[in-house]
């Protein structure tokens, strides 16, 4: 039997991911690829992925629940939708989140600058969209944390996102800001997305239609995933 | 037609706060029939271990079929998950518990699909597994001999042992790993 080659996924515009290697980001120097990536066409393992939606616990949606009391901080709902380029949504995915605490430190081992850790406060979290691409979760606004970048760097605040879409060519992982952030123009992660209009479509909008009136501020956060080609790529037979 | 894609970011240090599942790492159960064993060591382009990355897989089943609506054969309903991920330890090692998956039927040997995330890393990058007892057809496959022999060299697995294969992941410099563009 015959395999039919499936239609693929385009690829993303130039300038909408960051470069590898981007001098700005310390770490890149010595973990980019120096050599270019070889272009593989999209064929059965690239078209199917994992369709992971098992082993939500019932409070992963939930990063203010997951302990006996209340983790200090502005308590905030992050919502959205995944939906691919075409404007498709994306149901029943998993979308995994992590962040730091209201004081902007990671419940983390080598995690250990001094600002409090929150004995109420994990940060980490997964839900799965709905049928309509839609998902949501409660959590607490990080803070801003310093790192060793450069001199006197500081990460503005955000939370990581994590997702899978239906293929394994539309695996990604970014991270979500908050609007109007003094801290954006020395960052070089954030900067490190070439294109100033795909770099802000990193930054989630303040929605105050969203707002849990007397409990949380909402934020929205749209995720646009990689669309599919038409039409399958017809190969010449060898 | 827009592409409004949404950027990626890097992973960061603390990824383990939100991606590591304690089973991760078993794409079967120990003990399965055919379980075999892929282990490796990440590093970088000093040749250090990369202690803060992860390593995902995604691959056929035994017979070369997907639990995926969109191979056209169908979904095969079994549940075979076919993911697997695993952090690297301090010492840049992963591993992960899987079984050898059949060929597509498409002219391309056995391989699995690999996502490798870590700080520092501010896109993924992809690679792939072959297997070493398929050399008829690894020297047939696209990929494989698109590449001049040694830089293919570094995407087939070498055998260390029953069941139980080595898969050193190079980010960068001498024995580059080669990436790929999906
Ligand atoms: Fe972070």
């Amino acid at each position: 039997m015959t395999i039919p080659h499936p239609a693929g996924y385009r690829p993303a515009p130039d300038g909408n991911h960051p470069p590898l290697l981007s001098e700005g980001y310390r770490s890149t120097v010595l973990r980019a690829p120096s050599e270019a990536p070889v272009v593989l066409r999209h064929r059965l393992t690239e078209v199917t992925g994992p369709l992971l939606t098992g082993d939500i616990g019932p409070n992963d949606h939930d990063l203010t629940a997951q302990h006996d009391g209340e983790p200090i901080g502005q308590r905030i709902v992050v919502f959205g939708r995944v939906l691919d380029s075409d404007g498709r949504a994306v149901p029943n995915t998993l979308v995994e989140v992590w962040q730091a605490n209201a004081a902007g430190r990671y419940a983390h081992a080598r995690d250990n600058w001094p600002a409090p850790l929150d004995p109420n406060f994990t940060g980490g979290g997964r839900v799965v969209t709905d049928a309509q691409g839609n998902y949501s979760f409660t959590t607490i606004k990080p803070g801003a944390y310093p790192w060793g970048n450069h001199h006197n760097a500081w990460r503005p605040a955000h939370i990581h996102l994590s997702l899978f879409g239906r293929s394994f060519t539309q695996r990604l992982v970014t991270q979500m800001y908050f609007p109007d952030d003094p801290l954006f123009a020395q960052d070089p992660i954030f900067n490190s997305v070439p294109d100033p209009t795909a770099r802000q479509r990193l930054v989630s909008t303040f929605d105050l239609e969203a707002t849990r009136p007397e409990w949380a501020l909402a934020y929205r956060f749209d995720v646009v995933l990689r669309g599919r080609e038409q039409t399958p790529f017809e190969e010449p037979h060898e | 037609m827009s592409e409004l894609l949404t950027p990626s970011q890097t992973v960061g240090p603390f990824l383990s706060l939100g991606l590591t599942w304690l089973e991760g790492h078993l794409v079967v159960p120990p003990g399965s029939p055919g379980a075999i064993r892929i282990s490796g060591v990440l590093t970088d382009g000093a040749g250090e271990p990369v202690g803060d990355g992860l390593v995902e897989t995604w691959q056929a089943d035994a017979e070369g079929r997907f639990d995926h609506p969109d191979d056209p054969r169908g979904a095969t309903g079994s549940g075979f998950r076919g993911f697997g991920r695993c952090a690297t330890d301090p010492g840049g090692r992963f591993e992960i518990l899987t079984i050898k998956p059949g060929p597509l039927g498409d002219g391309q040997a056995p391989h699995i699909d690999v996502t490798v995330l870590a700080r520092g890393l501010l896109d993924r990058v992809v690679t792939r597994i072959y297997f070493p007892d398929e050399a008829t057809a690894n020297a047939a496959d696209p990929l494989l001999a698109s590449l001049p022999q040694e830089r293919a060299a570094t995407l087939v697995a070498q055998e260390t042992g029953p069941s139980e294969l080595r898969f050193d992941i190079r980010l960068q410099g001498d024995g580059e790993t080669v990436f790929l563009a999906v």
